[in-house]
């Protein structure tokens, strides 16, 4: 296999909020991302999988951990190589579509902001090129520059936010829940847009949704996060196929199915972590099959893997 | 299904709403029943229509708001014996003080917003047995404690006295349904009930309903726009796309033979579990501006398989069964012989199969 293209080793991401309490928001998460694939994260709101997006883009200051990013450390203090290095290669897709536009700029401002900041050109034509090509790439017409977030659908925006992160060239896309303030039908525009992207680009993405169904769909390995741990990680047929985590059972079982015969007589599992006694701070990495990993302790990993 | 009890009809409906950019037709008449002791979905798109013809039901519509033209009869028991009206005749009060929450109740999308922060949530259950049933307090406390058991929260007695700030978003969204319940409603609106939390949340919210639904024996209208949701609930559905309904049937007929094409392409483009299919369908194109008004089918620019007639008439419901009908034009006996898409099939085949297990 070849080299990874993201590698967090152990990442931890606290929030102090008082002297007497601290926010764990994100507690030892381990996992690669390797170039052109497709990396999903999903987990209920508040198990951290927003905040792993943010302190790999470093929003944020990783607590403790490694972070290594197409071979350099970007998770100390970086140095303006680094820096930039990190900035160019690393692009990232908020959720909502309108709140992440500035409204009092044009569109072709905001896709080109990152490559006035970066100096990437060198005449105002070849600025302008570069916005036209991005905005026919997303799918939106070159006269579209000149107009203003307000004057564009939901789907529309997030093409805008989609170009803004594409005309860096990003080695790396973090797509945070970058679909789910959109229509269905429209979802299914902005899915099928991202993977065009990818198989011409070539990018990497992480793929933050809560909807599991849609990772199914766009991800070739996927991790499921609950309160700030990793636990399990697998390619989708190994998660989909083989679930060993009792979280990921229950997450699996309460997808809604569009089958009112199957749907109507489905119960979807229940799981509490404090009722079932896990303790994830105890648990260590098991290795299942080729890339499939759970966090369990040995006691409890005999147990699941034996109720099969 | 021979004696079933009509609660609710809702025929011709249609309402604008007069904006500063100009006057927008949100509902293009809209045809519902509901019958008592059952579940009727409404799917559809932001900006269908599916939520302002609800809001019309209750009488809560904003004050831009024109009903031009409908009817919607509500028929309800008073002291023992059948009342029949038609809600939109009725002004404002009159609906406050009689239908809503004693009879119609609603359940909003985000249970954060459609609690008060600054009453404790035991007051906000009674509020309303207080005000419609004029029960004395302590009798209304008993009943806010035991609505409480019956919604799944444990610690009744303790949460009474919470703040809805103290709670999770899957516990506020039980304690909004016991604030539904408390009146005993004949029928429930649920808008968008489960989108504001997570999925494994959602599931026990949705069985939650259902087990109140069969225990209380109440009709629940449910607005959304997940198909899954819909398949694990609704009896009936209704396809809602910009002001009108384009396909009404029993849930088996529209999931197992959609014949509208825009519910072909909300069922594509959902993926289901199994989908393997490198693209997933999708729709081409965004939802009309309501603001201009379109002739003919609303839907013909996003329509692959439109037909000349869709720019200039509208189509009207076309009758396939007894419960099932769709608006399109491609079930008209001179239309050319159109088939939903091989993927649809394909997976409706599949879905057959794994239902006849």
């Amino acid at each position: 296999m070849s080299q990874a293209l993201l590698k967090v080793e152990n990442l931890k991401q606290y929030f102090r909020i008082n002297s007497h309490f601290t926010v764990k928001a994100v507690d030892g998460v381990s996992f690669e991302i390797y170039p052109g694939e497709t990396f999903g994260l999903v987990g209920e709101s508040g198990s951290g999988k927003s905040t792993i997006g943010r302190s790999v883009i470093r929003l944020y200051q990783p607590t403790q951990g490694k972070i290594t990013f197409d071979g350099q450390d970007v998770s100390a203090q970086m140095d303006k190589g680094t820096e930039k290095h990190l900035r160019t290669g690393m692009q990232m897709i908020f959720q909502d579509p309108m709140a992440c536009l500035n409204p009092r700029k044009k569109v072709s401002d905001i896709i080109a902001q990152g490559l006035d900041i970066h100096h990437l050109y060198s005449s105002q034509k070849e600025r302008n090129d570069k916005i036209s090509e991005i905005l026919e790439q997303v799918g939106l017409a070159p006269e579209h520059a000149t107009r203003y977030p307000h004057q564009f659908s939901g789907g529309q925006r997030q093409r805008v936010g989609i170009a803004r992160a594409l005309i860096m060239r990003p080695k790396l896309i973090i797509a945070d829940e970058c679909i789910s303030a959109l229509d269905v039908s429209i979802q299914a525009q902005v899915v099928n847009l991202m993977k065009d992207i990818q198989q011409r680009t070539g990018c990497a993405y992480l793929f933050i949704a809560h909807d599991l169904s849609m990772v199914k769909y766009i991800s070739n390995r996927i991790g499921v996060l609950h309160l700030g741990h990793l636990v399990e990680t697998g390619t989708k047929d190994e998660i989909f196929r083989n679930p060993i985590h009792p979280y990921t059972q229950s997450l699996l079982s309460a997808i809604p199915h569009p089958n009112p015969i199957v749907e109507k007589t489905r119960k979807a599992m229940s799981y509490d972590y404090r009722e079932y006694g896990v303790d994830y701070n105890l648990g260590t990495e098991h290795h299942v099959e080729g890339t499939h990993r759970v966090l369990a302790t040995d006691d409890e990993y005999e147990r699941w893997t034996h109720q099969k | 299904m021979q004696d079933r009890e009509l609660i609710l009809s809702i025929r011709d409906l249609d309402i604008s709403f007069q904006t500063t950019a100009g006057s927008v037709h949100a509902i293009r008449g809209v045809d519902l029943d509901l019958y008592r002791g059952e579940t009727v979905a409404i799917v559809g798109e932001s900006g269908s229509g599916k939520s302002v013809s609800m809001k019309a039901v209750m009488g809560i519509l904003d004050k831009n708001s024109t009903i031009n033209s409908g009817r919607i009869l509500f028929t309800y028991q008073e002291h023992g014996a059948a009342k029949t009206v038609d809600i939109l005749q009725l002004d404002r009060k009159t609906i406050r003080h009689t239908i809503n929450g004693r009879h119609i109740a609603m359940v909003f999308q985000d249970p954060m917003t459609s609690l008060d922060p600054t009453m404790t949530v035991g007051k906000q259950i009674m509020e309303g047995m207080v005000l419609h049933d004029r029960l004395g307090k302590q009798e209304a406390w008993k009943r806010a404690v035991s609505l409480l058991t019956m919604v799944g929260i444990s610690d009744p007695e303790k949460r009474m006295k919470n703040y809805p700030h103290q709670l999770s978003g899957g516990m506020r969204q039980r304690v909004v349904i016991a604030i539904a319940l408390a009146c005993d409603p004949e029928v429930l609106i649920c808008d968008e009930p489960t989108t504001a939390l997570d999925v494994t949340i959602q599931a026990k919210i949705l069985e939650l309903i259902k087990r109140i639904q069969n225990e209380m024996k109440l009709s629940v209208i449910y607005i959304t726009h997940d198909l899954g949701v819909v398949a694990k609930v609704a009896d009936y559905v209704n396809v809602m796309y910009a002001g009108n309904i384009v396909e009404r049937g029993q849930i088996d007929e529209v999931f197992y033979d959609p014949r509208h094409p825009y519910t072909w392409g909300l069922l594509s483009a959902m993926p289901d579990l199994d989908t393997n299919d490198e693209r997933l369908y999708a729709i081409p194109g965004s939802p009309p501006n309501l603001m201009h008004e379109k002739k003919g089918d609303a839907f013909a620019p996003r329509n692959i398989y439109a037909l000349n007639i869709d720019d200039r008439l509208m189509p009207p419901m076309f009758k396939i069964t007894e419960t099932h009908a769709a608006a399109t034009w491609l079930l008209h006996e001179n239309a050319p012989a159109v088939q939903m898409p091989e993927e649809l099939r394909a997976r409706i085949e599949r879905m057959k199969e794994e239902a006849a297990k």
